[in-house]
């Protein structure tokens, strides 16, 4: 009884079609503003992808100059980057003269606080990692952080063994992190004294790259260096 | 709250300055503490989110009140988030295009702002009241009064914390980072210590104000 007479006054005052017409009005205003902000935006954030991308290359593949994108098919091959073709990006760096310098590969392993996605350098001539950088980490500053900036534990990634087996689907050996001080063999990583859960997550990213990349570029290493179609 | 008791207030200095000390949002109203205490690492983080921040609460607050006679009382909150959650997905996109080693150092906190109290809690005791170039000279002001406040806690935490100001180093090679002033507990410890300044700040002026009244102190 009391509820009723409580609400129809209020239902008098403000009928619903004012605060439909508010709240259409409102999202419609909202849907346009952004739609446009959408559109006028979105060359420009692809563009600073592509840049940040190629800076990246170029990093770990110092001397590059040029870069071409390719992705891993289903097959298990290689296939250039073009429109409609998906898969996981691989980056090949080529010279002035457009020799192939390198590839860029990414692989991501969990840290102490989420993923650490890293991309690597591959040389299929000496079949081996020669180079990182860290795409992406929430890794304590002061510890985590050293995966990019410790002179010892880059040493790592100077020369790191990526043979594929001899099925050439696989790594021969697979890439892990071993104890500061007790790597033995070329495919293993010293870890960085206090920071031991982000260096076996840097190892899992190089495991995790060069397992899904490697055999793919071994196999068609002729489509990476042939000149691109036009 | 002085905007409460006058209901159409009229554009003074003051209109512009109680962001800034007199109901600052960080430092008086301890609003907004997600974003304070998580993106002030460094100066630049806290430079980018406070301009984010006063960007959306100056557009936002423009438009409601604009639209105040507009809102129906019973679906004013809805509206304001629908609001607010559109100067947001714009700020997004614009930082994105601006750079995304900034978005990315910024994290989920952009997205963030749609439920920062400051913006809803401007939106409601001021812009829904007021017209519209009190409520852009006030909104401008508390956004500003948040920038300040997070580049309070920024730099300090990124000069004890890094060595550096905007990336510059400050101390030479010698110096070991106070490591924990970036950590969230730095957050924390900074913030703690503004607190304690500017508490005594307010109430040394209250007993200064007491004591040429002749009034008893009021010991807050």
């Amino acid at each position: 009884m009391t509820t009723e007479v409580q609400i129809q006054p209020r239902a008098a005052t403000t009928p619903a079609w004012a605060m439909l017409r508010t709240l259409g009005g409102i999202a419609l205003i909202s849907g346009l503003l952004v739609a446009l902000v959408y559109q006028f935006t979105l060359p420009i954030i692809a563009e600073n992808q592509r840049v940040l991308t190629e800076k990246a290359v170029f990093r770990v593949l110092p001397g590059a100059v040029g870069k071409r994108d390719f992705v891993i098919t289903p097959e298990g091959g290689l296939a250039p980057a073009e429109a409609g073709a998906s898969g996981d990006l691989i980056y090949g760096a080529y010279d002035a003269e457009g020799r192939l310098l390198g590839l860029a590969i990414t692989g991501s392993g969990p840290g102490y606080a989420g993923p650490v996605k890293v991309m690597f350098a591959y040389d299929p001539s000496c079949d081996c990692i020669t180079g990182s950088k860290v795409l992406q980490s929430n890794e304590t500053p002061g510890f985590g952080d050293k995966l990019d900036f410790d002179p010892d534990f880059l040493k790592n990634f100077e020369a790191l063994d990526a043979r594929l087996d001899a099925a050439g689907t696989a790594l021969a050996n697979a890439i892990v992190t071993v104890k500061h001080g007790t790597k033995s063999e070329p495919w293993q990583i010293d870890a960085i004294t206090g920071a031991t859960i982000s260096s076996k997550a840097m190892g899992r990213a190089a495991n995790s790259a060069a397992q899904r990349a490697v055999p793919a570029i071994e196999r068609d290493l002729a489509v990476l260096t042939s000149p691109p179609s036009p | 709250m002085p905007e409460l008791l006058n209901p159409q207030e009229k554009l003074t200095p003051d209109t512009f300055l109680r962001g800034l000390w007199q109901e600052n949002p960080v430092f008086v109203m301890l609003l907004g503490m997600c974003p304070v205490l998580a993106v002030t690492s460094t100066t630049l983080n806290a430079i980018a989110m406070g301009l984010a921040t006063t960007f959306v609460l100056v557009c936002s607050s423009l438009l409601i009140s604009l639209l105040r006679n507009w809102i129906p009382k019973q679906v004013r909150i809805a509206s304001y988030i629908v609001i607010i959650a559109t100067f947001v997905t714009i700020v997004d996109y614009a930082i994105q295009a601006i750079s995304l080693e900034l978005y990315a150092a910024l994290g989920a906190f952009i997205q963030l702002i749609v439920v920062n109290c400051v913006i809803l809690g401007r939106a409601e005791a001021y812009a829904s009241k007021q017209r519209l170039h009190t409520t852009l000279v006030n909104s401008l002001g508390m956004g500003v009064g948040f920038t300040l406040a997070l580049l309070a806690l920024g730099t300090v935490r990124e000069v004890l914390g890094n060595g550096t100001l905007l990336g510059i180093p400050l101390f030479g090679p010698d110096f070991q980072p106070w490591l924990v002033m970036i950590l969230p507990p730095g957050g924390f410890f900074v913030l703690g210590v503004w607190l304690l300044l500017f508490n005594w700040l307010r109430q040394s002026k209250v007993r200064r104000a007491a004591q040429f009244s002749g009034a008893p102190v009021d010991a807050r």
